[in-house]
């Protein structure tokens, strides 16, 4: 599953229902002509930003392993991928 | 116990520059009133008194060696918990990063730092700032210092909830659908959204990245204006903030408002809101237009879509922004898994509560294939629509104003079994963020039950200077935001 989720059946059970009813809601926008309406993915207006490409922050290898949940040296450790 | 925790940052600013208070009798006044007040109201998830007394004590020493930095050198405030604060505990509320230790500064922290500001604590809120309660925090909900059997409101409960009860002079919150400026309302202090783009999001845990945005929450609008000027402005690090210029924001706020032409939203008194906060509201209106501002009925003809297009938009975002609560890099991880999948699926669902279940399940929902187009999409370009609306308004009006939220604070596990009546709390703060745009809350009022009622000024894209203006005049014409909590001790 996308969500990547394990539910409990009776998560499963409540989420459906919560959803269904959240997802009745959000047919309304049916009823809203968009047919020459064009999409916002963001209200910033984009423009391409271009600066030198520079290694600028300090390397800070053991501040970020300090928060991994399991390490091997200077590796974040993860359970066997290939079976 | 002393009164210092009463001031306001520009009160306590000058009598830090007069010399007769120092930031750390401030601070230990301060981490006082939170030691007596926190386990009633309960606004933070981490007290930083050490960082705090260390901070006050900089400040102090600077302030000897006539080296002081400004408004805020030695000012305590609190930070909500999705902020990056160098060194101390990020939780974003969730217990998925109840061990997480920030390992540098929000752009926003660092202003702060750099400004002098001291840290009490990091506030407490909905987790990963999906809700309007607090009740979805892993760490329990803040209660409202106006009546402690109520919700502060969300997702910045904790932010707003310290600074009524005196636990911190201002605050920071963010801001997605209303996360600011609701709980402003139930508790009865300014808050304000800047612009999208207007206030770094570096360092802020994501949620929904095309609506997120930090801003200030404080006890006038004078000190919101304060903390604003220290916020706002461009920052590498972030490539949508802005490069707008940054106005000086106290030096514009006490213009006259005369001539301001304000415009009434019809769509935003609807039925169901709770008579007494469409009374203080229009109240409020009509003490701006004494005040000299004209008044114009207008249409946003696209509210009504507003919640529906954001909780398609907004979980369509948390969805992805969240997929890197894996248990690899960071976070809590459940060991008890036999292969990498199953490590990553039970690590979320232990990690994630329900709230944020159900929104990422929405989110990939409206994101996959075959519904992309009907969901999100169509949420995007009602998007449109939705701001279409109030650039028209603006082409003609300097300022909307409207409720905050149709009732006052509603009563802790009142809304939690329904989250679609949890969502419509935000019916009035959600179009906002969808446009963009600035928006103000300042206390207008209280109602039978003595709630605080919040009223909202709304502007163009980077014109927060005239929602401050507009706030402050209304603030000065009117005593409620001098008024005092009455579910906890003065």
């Amino acid at each position: 599953m996308l969500a990547r989720l394990e539910l409990t059946a009776a998560e499963e059970d409540s989420l459906a229902h919560q959803l269904g009813d959240i997802l009745a809601y959000i047919e309304t926008l049916q009823e809203v002509d968009t047919s020459d309406v064009p999409p916002t993915a963001h209200v910033v207006d984009s423009e391409n930003l271009l600066r030198e490409d520079r290694v600028t922050n300090a390397p800070q290898v053991e501040a970020m392993l300090a928060n991994a949940p399991e390490r091997d040296d200077h590796h974040f450790k993860v359970p066997r991928i290939i079976e | 116990m002393s009164d210092l925790h009463r001031l306001t940052i520009a009160q306590a600013g000058e009598r830090l520059a007069r010399g007769d208070l120092s930031a750390r009798e401030l601070t230990d006044a301060t981490l006082a009133r939170i030691a007596a007040t926190e386990p009633a109201v309960h606004s933070f998830i981490t007290v930083t008194a050490d960082l705090a007394r260390e901070q006050a004590d900089a400040a102090d020493a600077r302030r000897r060696r006539g080296e002081a930095l400004g408004p805020l050198d030695g000012i305590p405030l609190a930070i909500k918990d999705v902020i990056h604060v160098r060194g101390v505990r990020s939780t974003a509320g969730s217990q998925i990063l109840g061990d997480f230790i920030a390992p540098f500064d929000a752009t926003v922290s660092a202003r702060l730092r750099a400004a002098g500001a001291v840290c009490v604590g990091k506030a407490n809120c909905d987790e990963f700032a999906m809700g309007s309660s607090t009740e979805n925090s892993s760490f329990g909900a803040s209660r409202n210092p106006w009546d402690l059997e109520r919700v502060p409101g969300g997702s910045s409960g904790g932010s707003a909830s310290a600074v009524a009860a005196c636990q911190a002079l201002g605050s920071l919150g963010t801001d997605t659908g209303g996360s600011i400026r609701q709980p402003a309302g139930c508790c009865g202090v300014v808050g304000l959204k800047p612009t999208y783009g207007r206030v770094s999001r570096y360092g802020v845990i994501a949620y929904a990245s095309s609506l997120d945005q930090v801003g200030p929450l404080a006890r006038t609008v004078d000190d919101c204006a304060t903390l604003l000027q220290v916020l706002a402005g461009h920052d590498p690090a972030d490539s949508t903030s802005s490069r707008h210029p940054v106005p000086d924001y106290r030096a514009l706020l006490r213009r006259d408002v005369r001539g301001l032409r304000l415009a009434l939203p019809r769509e935003y008194f609807t039925e169901g809101m709770q008579p007494e906060v469409e009374q203080s509201v229009r109240t409020a209106v009509r003490q701006l237009e004494s005040l000299g501002a004209r008044v114009e009925e207008v249409s946003l003809p696209h509210s009504k879509y507003a919640i529906a297009a954001y909780y398609l938009i907004a979980t369509a975002e948390a969805s992805s922004n969240l997929a890197r609560y894996d248990g690899v890099r960071y976070g809590a991880r459940e060991t008890d898994a036999a292969n990498l999948l199953e490590m990553y699926r039970k690590t979320r669902d232990h990690g994630f509560g329900a709230e944020v279940k159900r929104r990422i399940m929405l989110g990939t929902y409206a994101l996959s294939a075959g519904y992309y187009d009907a969901y999100y999409l169509k949420a995007q370009r009602v998007r449109t629509l939705i701001r279409h609306d109030f650039m028209e308004v603006f082409a003609t009006h300097d300022a909307i104003v409207t409720p905050t939220a149709p009732s006052t604070a509603f009563r802790l596990g009142e809304k939690t079994a329904d989250p679609l009546q949890m969502y419509l709390s935000d019916i009035f703060t959600i179009s906002v963020n969808l446009a963009g745009l600035p928006g103000l809350v300042v206390p207008c009022g209280l109602d039978a039950s003595g709630l605080p009622v919040g009223l909202q000024i709304v502007t163009r894209p980077f014109e927060e200077e005239t929602a401050l203006q507009l706030g402050h005049a209304y603030e000065q014409a009117t005593d409620w935001h001098r008024r005092v909590p009455t579910g906890i001790a003065a």
